[in-house]
């Protein structure tokens, strides 16, 4: 008997001193469930590159993101909104006044979706449109409103079924934060945020959930991410930009909104690039974000990270197309570059 | 109790110092007593914690709302401000839905596997029941989607319509998810429950029960509901309260077909929500900490319902023993 448990104890040893040869750095990351596929996908290969760092990436969420950051259980977060002042200060209060940066890693974009009966082809949507129907404001899919955009397409007189998330999402906050700078009503009425007071609609869970209402409601529209659109070949349609030009989301339209919005950027990186300049911007798209710590004590955790982030800016933005997510544009990647030396 | 009970009987003298203990302890029924007591104890102590936990930390929103959290109907999270009156509403009406459509269909299921079915046929029934009791709710939230939800829209719904389109229950528009779909849905989920623990109960009532009822000249049928089961009738009980609780807390299959939308309506075709629903939407997700403190609050409220249903129900079959039937 003693001498199983022995051995036993002895493999259990052995084993634990194995792996911790083998990986002898694990970073433990947490946040945003949207860019999961791709970090995911970059945590892996670079795990491949560099055999001693391991990073747990854990998609808890963008809110447990930033409160498992804040708590000091994780090395880096991520979120698909930047952090509020209020979420900064409080970073602050529990890190001995040591701040947090924003590093944009991908961009992704929402799309309307609609099922009509008897209407195929893409309809084009005002952003007042958009507004309306969100708002409540607007009711039958002949409205004025929504008619005037679309030429030559016969619009049923039925009411519009309105569907939205009913998670709190990253996607959410896109169209929030689009629609809050579509319509000033929105804004004072509902505003912006992963889940919001919604006026009007049903709530679907997951892109899966708004997508499975919409198939199934006639004269149903809800919004969903790009991605997922473009994985399951759901169409949708287009949406006017800043410049008063309908356009038809692809991923070279959101990288060029995130380019429109690169000469303003902030040097916090906390912009929002919906409802951008530029003739092809696609107007509710957004950035991504990893939040790392100003100041990390271990210096050998310092120095992956720093690594990390530098070859996620050159080489890992090459994975990015072939899992339907925007690139970065060469100016913010060059801005960001320089940001990584102010980790510490 | 086990260590006096053998002094008693005189079949092992008592023996003083470490000595005995020991013998006691080697007896068994010492140990068997305090690993039994500990474990009932853990039941307590895993409660009492959650109590704690749920008081604790939803201290903010409580500090904030005070009582109107519960009758005020705003939920807004960008404008925090956070009220529980549509989720308690719709947890309610779900819940007490789903038992009116489940239990009669329940019962009468279970008094036909035990009563009238012959033992093979009831046995290899019972089997694929108790099958469906442990399908995944995720499951039964797919067959609502793909099944109960366009029935409800083009045919349930514009049926109920025609005939009872009177009544304020069954107006408005009818997009296929909404609280009817979703008590349904928990029927289905829950009939499985009534029937099997329903079942049992019945099997277990003395054969004598009906022969007595029978050689008194009653009928099968009166025999059946006259005697068999209001002798069960604790135990039938037992099984309307198990599939109530699963009801109150159903979360997944609950939250794919009932539309999510946060509002106090009366007709059973409008979209709603569930307190087990919003919480495991939001949580995720919720950044603010007064948002936080108000999930966690609709997690006390929850609790505190669960345990006002159990409470009544012990009351219920308290009184319904004192009006007769057995001394069970």
């Amino acid at each position: 008997m003693r001498k199983i448990v022995l051995s036993l104890l002895l493999t259990l040893g052995l084993a634990v001193t194995a792996s911790a040869q083998s990986s002898n750095m694990l970073l433990n990351a947490a946040g945003a469930t949207f860019p999961y596929p791709i970090y995911s996908k970059w945590f892996d290969v670079y795990h491949t590159a560099h055999p001693t760092i391991q990073i747990n990436y854990q998609s808890i969420g963008s809110g447990g993101g930033i409160r498992q950051l804040t708590a000091g259980t994780v090395d880096f977060g991520a979120s698909d909104g930047p952090m509020n002042d209020q979420q900064i200060s409080d970073y602050k209060t529990a890190h001995g006044g040591v701040g947090v940066l924003h590093f944009p890693t991908v961009l992704g974009a929402d799309v309307p979706s609609y099922n009509i009966p008897g209407v195929s082809g893409d309809l084009s949507f005002t952003q007042a449109a958009l507004a309306g129907i969100y708002l409540g404001t607007i009711t039958k899919w002949n409205d004025p409103e929504i008619a005037k955009a679309n030429p030559g397409v016969k619009l049923p007189s039925d009411d519009i079924v309105v569907v939205h998330r009913s998670d709190g999402s990253g996607t959410t906050y896109i169209w929030t934060d689009f629609l809050s700078k579509a319509s000033s009503d929105w804004m004072s009425k509902v505003g912006k945020g992963t889940s919001v007071n919604w006026p009007v609609g049903l709530g679907g869970k997951g892109n899966e959930g708004v997508s499975g209402l919409v198939k199934q409601t006639p004269d149903s529209i809800g919004y969903i991410e790009l991605v997922y659109a473009v994985q399951n070949n759901i169409s949708y349609g287009k949406v006017q930009n800043a410049a008063g030009k309908f356009v038809k989301a692809d991923l070279a339209g959101v990288t060029a909104a995130a380019a429109g919005a690169a000469k303003d950027m902030p040097d916090d990186f906390r912009v929002s690039i919906t409802n951008a300049p530029g003739a092809t911007s696609y107007p509710i798209s957004s950035f991504t974000w990893l939040l790392v710590p100003e100041k990390i004590q271990d210096a050998a955790k310092r120095d992956a990270i720093k690594d990390f982030l530098k070859w996620m800016l050159n080489d890992g933005q090459s994975f990015n197309e072939g899992l339907s997510y925007a690139k970065l544009p060469k100016p913010v990647v060059v801005k960001e570059l320089k940001a990584i030396s102010l980790v510490q | 109790m086990s260590t006096t009970a053998t002094t008693i009987d005189g079949a092992v003298p008592p023996k003083a110092g470490p000595r005995a203990f020991i013998d006691r302890l080697r007896d068994g029924d010492e140990v068997a007593h305090v690993i039994t007591l500990v474990f009932a104890a853990t039941i307590l102590l895993i409660t009492s914690l959650l109590v704690y936990e749920l008081w604790v930390n939803s201290h903010l929103s409580r500090a904030k709302f005070g009582w109107a959290f519960f009758w005020t109907s705003t939920w807004d999270p960008i404008f925090d401000h956070f009220g529980a009156a549509p989720f308690i509403y719709g947890t309610l009406v779900t819940s007490i839905l789903s038992l009116i459509i489940a239990v009669p269909l329940g019962l009468a299921a279970a008094v036909f596997l035990a009563e009238l079915a012959p033992r093979n046929l009831s046995d290899s029934i019972a089997f694929l029941i108790d099958l469906l009791a442990a399908v995944p709710s995720v499951i039964y939230g797919l067959l609502g989607i793909f099944i109960v939800v366009p029935l409800m829209r083009t045919v349930v719904g514009p049926a109920l319509k025609h005939t009872l389109g009177f009544l304020p229950l069954f107006q408005g528009p009818n997009y296929g998810v909404g609280f009817l779909t979703a008590s349904i849905v928990l029927a289905i989920m829950i009939v499985p429950f009534i029937i099997s623990v329903s079942r049992e109960v019945l099997l277990t009532v003395p054969r004598e029960q009906r022969e007595a009822a029978l050689a008194l000249g009653a009928t099968r049928w009166e025999a059946t509901w006259q005697v068999v089961v209001p002798w069960a009738r604790t135990g039938i009980m037992g099984s309307i309260f198990l599939a109530l609780a699963r009801a109150l807390g159903e979360t997944m299959a609950v939250t794919m077909v009932i539309g999510n939308d946060p509002k106090i309506r009366e007709s059973l075709f409008a979209a709603g929500y569930t307190i087990a629903a919003v919480i495991a939407n939001e949580f995720t997700e919720a950044t603010g900490d007064l948002y936080l403190s108000a999930l966690i609050e609709l997690g006390l409220v929850l609790f505190l319902m669960t345990f006002i249903l159990n409470g009544l129900a012990r009351i219920l079959i308290v009184a319904t023993e004192r009006g007769g039937g057995h001394p069970s």
